[in-house]
């Protein structure tokens, strides 16, 4: 039977299927090469840089006389974060006639920079008039890129009436140039009460022996250097190179000592609930779900100070309805739209006058589902006290490119080892 | 005519997918490759220098990723084709009309998204979850034993993902082979054994060699199953890829590095089609 | 004796195998039924049938759905037809530029998936090519051609060529030596070959991020919604894709039955 066979354990017709036709091959590559000198004209000159300045007064005028509104906007969002029935957005369509288009279309501020930057640099319209990105290094990058429109605070009136002093005028975006808050959050410490039975108060918990390797840290560097700055007393927005290197060797130590377990994304709060780790960095709106839930998580803000992020609205650059974007914008800094979108999303409003709308609306309620709306106005996670607030602090954002690279390099040595 | 035919057969069948690669994948990944011989940063561009300088940097800074992700993939693919050529064995030659029904029983998870998968896994091998905190609370376990976030985890979560990549292809392979030629090799009283290894192992190289190179490879470049179930020190390099490319936006060093891999893996993958006994094949390709 | 043994020793192996692949299906059906009170699905808190009725109560989510089942289709028979031929053509013929075809095939395969993805983005935004399904069905074709070809070619490799002469010396042509000799003899290889092409397409995350547009599959939307907890339909929709292939699993084993 084994006739074909010369060798008993190798079949010659496999052997001639991968060794074959080297004469030819030669013109192959050339053909490759043809192809890939196509290639090469791709990107022959490389990617130009676009660093802009802050845009004058009066080229933010220019770009926005004469715009009209075109009865259509699109709106690119994360995943729930609008009401499945969309009824803010309906509500905006009835009064103004605008068509909404509402995409949840962004997972991770990384990867829709990382998919957008091309065709923004290529000058190709995204396709949305209004994305929604938190205040990290990638809305940085869109910034000093020229990838945003300056918007018309003008036809802002109700953000400029209805949204709290501390959402305006952000570090990260001075003046609200190019961004107003959609929603923020908190990063504190989350922790599991049923193993952790003292009440955490303080950062250097997240750095104490006695919980080794139940312990989590984000993996995200502007996340993770707050709380290495935190624990040295350190302020992110007035650090140093010099105390950058000093929260990384902390942090590097926290790991060395086996006290980290793991360095999360967003599953940490499946880690902690379960119990897989004791206590972690976590965010407000998770933890507070996970109450509801009935789940056994507590959040702090620790003494030593916790981070504010916010998730921003602002238009791409090429957006076709840049007037329909504003006004929906503006729309959604309604007081009752406001209150809507928070009671659904169960993050910070940036809207204060929130509180007192949700209130009012519990009290109109019966069972359950009043005791749920009061639980979610009285709690700190998403209503935080002055006293929160006082606490919380921005990340640390660098803005030379030297810098940047610097920093994330300190860093991700520690969570990427 | 006929041979005239014959002569072209193997062209026309060959024409789509090379017009699919030439202008899908070579063409962009060439334009890639150029990406990594520049020099800059996003903000304020990058600049065609033809440095190669981001391959030694990528290399010099990555290395412990790297070999850890050749470790992990390759003692992953080990225990994969130690679980799946038996599986594979026994459908070739016993799974009789049901042959089709247990391999798309094989693959019917993966039809399911990986986050689910995961999620579940996260559950079932939570540290006081429904497996071990019986045990742990029985005094079987040490209180501190955990699975997630473990090097073990991550071979572990690589073996079950592309477990059906090994057995599919050995399945095929072992298909192409008679039964009545093992038999007749049992009637010339050959043992079992060498029966399977003088009839039935050579037949089935091809398929061997397909499922190792369909598992090793990807498995080793895999960035996720690192990020869900590793924990500090388990990061490999698909990792740092996805980490440069995305977070940094550090095009350079992220092409440098993916090519650093790839050139890896190839070197490999012929390297192994040759101790399987052939010729240098990137050899002839180079020509 | 010892046969009969070990062959019922590996047959319980084979659905050992099944049983452990299976294992986190079992638990995302499970949550399914979970009558959550929050947004996260991670603890069971009682059995409720509502989540199948409001299945399609998030039309986003139905829709993504139907863009994976539809690229997944789409892409699998493209590349089955596409890969097959490459792969007949390298186990079968001897040809020039098969060592280039090789490199290509084993070169794709080792791509990082987000240097594919990234690289297929550029081309199409030079291209100025709009993404959407079709961009998303293009990748897909081009991630899983390798794996068909290879599949198929260990196939291939070493099939006696005797029956298609014999057929072509009884005067059939080349297209019906195709159809009645090689193609069934290579088709296990196709259909391992189209399955795991199948289940590829239907799993990508990392190349369709990069050129989906702002069109959503089904593994791009639950990633989006790990941040704030995977709604309970997610699970529901995953359970009746299982579902369904085991009911054509069954199917297949009781026609085969009926057939014996």
């Amino acid at each position: 039977m084994n006739t074909p066979h010369n060798s008993p354990f190798i079949d010659p017709a496999f052997l001639r299927g991968m060794t074959r036709s080297r004469a030819a091959s030669r013109r192959d590559v050339f053909r490759l090469a043809g192809l890939t000198a196509a290639g090469l004209a791709l990107s022959a000159c490389g990617v130009q840089g676009q660093k802009k300045a802050a845009p004058k007064p009066s080229e933010v005028a220019g770009f926005w006389s004469g715009k009209q509104k075109n009865g259509k906007v699109v709106f690119a969002n994360w995943p729930e974060y609008m009401p499945e029935d969309r009824g803010p957005l309906k509500k905006f369509q009835q009064e103004t006639g605008i068509a909404f288009e509402y995409l949840e279309v962004i997972e991770e501020n990384a990867s829709f920079f990382g998919k957008s930057e091309p065709q923004l640099r290529a000058g190709q319209p995204l396709g949305y008039d209004i994305v929604v990105m938190t205040n990290g290094m990638q809305f940085a990058r869109m910034q000093a890129l020229g990838y945003l429109v300056a918007l018309d605070h003008k036809q802002l009136p109700n953000f400029a009436a209805n949204a709290a002093p501390k959402y305006k005028n952000p570090a990260y975006d001075p003046n609200n140039t190019y961004s107003i808050p959609y929603t923020s959050g908190l990063t504190g410490i989350a922790y599991n009460t049923k193993y952790v039975k003292e009440p955490i108060t303080s950062i250097q918990a997240l750095f104490d022996p006695k919980y080794k390797g139940k312990v989590g840290m984000m993996a995200d560097s502007q996340e993770i250097a707050n709380f290495g700055l935190f624990a040295l007393g350190i302020e992110p927005e007035k650090a140093t190179k010099a105390d950058w290197e000093k929260a990384a060797a902390k942090l590097k130590e926290q790991r060395d000592g086996g006290i980290v377990r793991k360095y999360y994304d967003q599953d940490y709060i499946d880690a902690v609930s379960k119990g897989d780790v004791w206590l972690t960095m976590g965010w407000s709106g998770d933890v507070f779900q996970r109450q509801l839930a009935g789940e056994p998580v507590a959040f702090v803000v620790p003494e030593e100070g916790g981070t504010i992020w916010t998730d921003n609205m602002m238009i791409p650059k090429g957006a076709a309805n840049p007037v329909d974007a504003l006004m929906l914008m503006d729309f959604l800094y309604r007081s009752e739209v406001a209150a809507e979108l928070t009671e659904y999303i169960q993050y910070v409003t940036p809207v204060p006058a929130v509180k007192d709308l949700l209130t009012a609306k519990a009290a109109g309620l019966k069972g359950e589902d009043k005791k749920a709306l009061e639980a979610m106005v009285e709690s700190p996670l998403v209503f935080p006290s002055e006293a929160d607030y006082t606490k919380l602090h921005g990340y640390v954002s660098p803005a030379q490119p030297a810098d940047q690279e610097a920093f994330q390099g300190m860093f991700q040595a520690v969570t990427q080892g | 005519m006929r041979r005239a035919k014959a002569a072209v057969a193997p062209y026309l069948l060959a024409l789509p997918a090379w017009i699919w690669f030439a202008i899908f994948f070579v063409v962009p990944i060439a334009a890639m490759a150029s990406v990594s011989l520049t020099t800059g940063n996003i903000l304020e561009g990058f600049q065609q220098t033809l440095s190669f300088s981001n391959y030694a940097d990528a290399v010099g800074q990555y290395h412990v990723q790297l070999i850890r992700s050749l470790i992990y993939g390759g003692t992953a693919t080990v225990i994969m084709l130690l679980l799946a050529y038996p599986v594979a064995y026994w459908i070739a030659f016993k799974g009789g009309r049901r042959k089709s029904m247990y391999l798309f029983l094989l693959l019917l998870p993966f039809f399911v998204s990986f986050v689910l998968r995961t999620i579940s896994w996260g559950f079932l091998l939570a540290d006081d979850g429904i497996l071990f905190g019986p045990l742990k609370s029985a005094g079987l376990l040490p209180g501190d034993f955990h699975v997630l976030a473990t090097d073990v985890a991550v071979i572990g979560g690589l073996t079950y993902n592309f477990l059906p990549f090994m057995v599919l292809p050995i399945y095929v392979a072992l298909g192409r082979v008679d039964p009545r030629v093992i038999e007749a090799a049992y009637d010339l009283y050959a043992s079992r054994w060498a029966a399977f290894r003088k009839v039935v192992l050579p037949l089935s190289l091809p398929g061997v060699f397909a499922g190792v190179l369909m598992t090793f490879v990807p498995a080793t470049a895999d960035p996720v199953n690192a990020r869900v179930l590793g924990g500090t020190g388990n990061t490999m390099i698909g990792n740092i890829i996805q980490t440069e490319y995305m977070t940094n936006n550090d095009y350079p060093t992220a092409s440098a590095l993916s090519f650093t891999l790839m050139a890896v893996l190839l070197v490999g993958i012929f390297a192994y089609a040759r101790s399987l006994g052939t010729e240098n094949v990137l050899e002839a390709a180079a020509r | 004796m010892r046969g009969k043994f070990g062959d019922r020793l590996l047959h319980g192996y084979t659905w050992l195998i099944i049983a452990w692949l299976t294992a986190p299906i079992a638990v995302m059906i499970i949550f399914g039924f979970n009558d959550k009170k929050s947004k996260s699905n991670t603890s069971w808190q009682g059995f409720t049938f509502r989540w199948y009725r409001e299945l399609f109560a998030d039309s986003s989510l139905t829709e993504a759905l139907v863009n994976s089942l539809q690229v997944a289709v789409v892409s699998t028979v493209l590349t089955t037809v596409i890969g097959t031929a490459l792969g007949l053509a390298l186990g079968r013929h001897r040809f020039r530029g098969q060592g280039t075809s090789n490199f290509l095939v084993f070169a794709a395969i080792s791509t990082p998936e987000l240097v594919m993805g990234a690289s297929l983005l550029s081309l199409f935004v030079s291209g100025n090519t709009p993404r959407g399904v079709v961009t998303i069905t293009v990748a897909h074709v081009l991630f899983s051609l390798s794996f068909v070809v290879v599949t198929v070619r260990a196939r291939v490799v070493g099939l006696d060529p005797s029956m298609e002469e014999a057929a072509r010396d009884l005067g059939a042509g080349t297209w019906t030596t195709f159809r009645l000799v090689t193609l069934p003899a290579i088709m296990p290889g196709v259909l391992a070959g189209a399955m795991l092409a199948f289940a590829l397409s239907i799993d990508d995350y990392v190349v369709t991020s990069f050129v989906n547009g702002s069109t959503l599959t089904f593994p791009l939307w639950i990633m989006g919604a790990v941040k704030v907890g995977i709604p309970p339909q997610v699970n529901v929709m995953g359970t009746l894709i299982f579902g369904i292939g085991v009911a054509i699993a069954i199917a297949n084993a009781i026609a085969s039955r009926r057939r014996t």
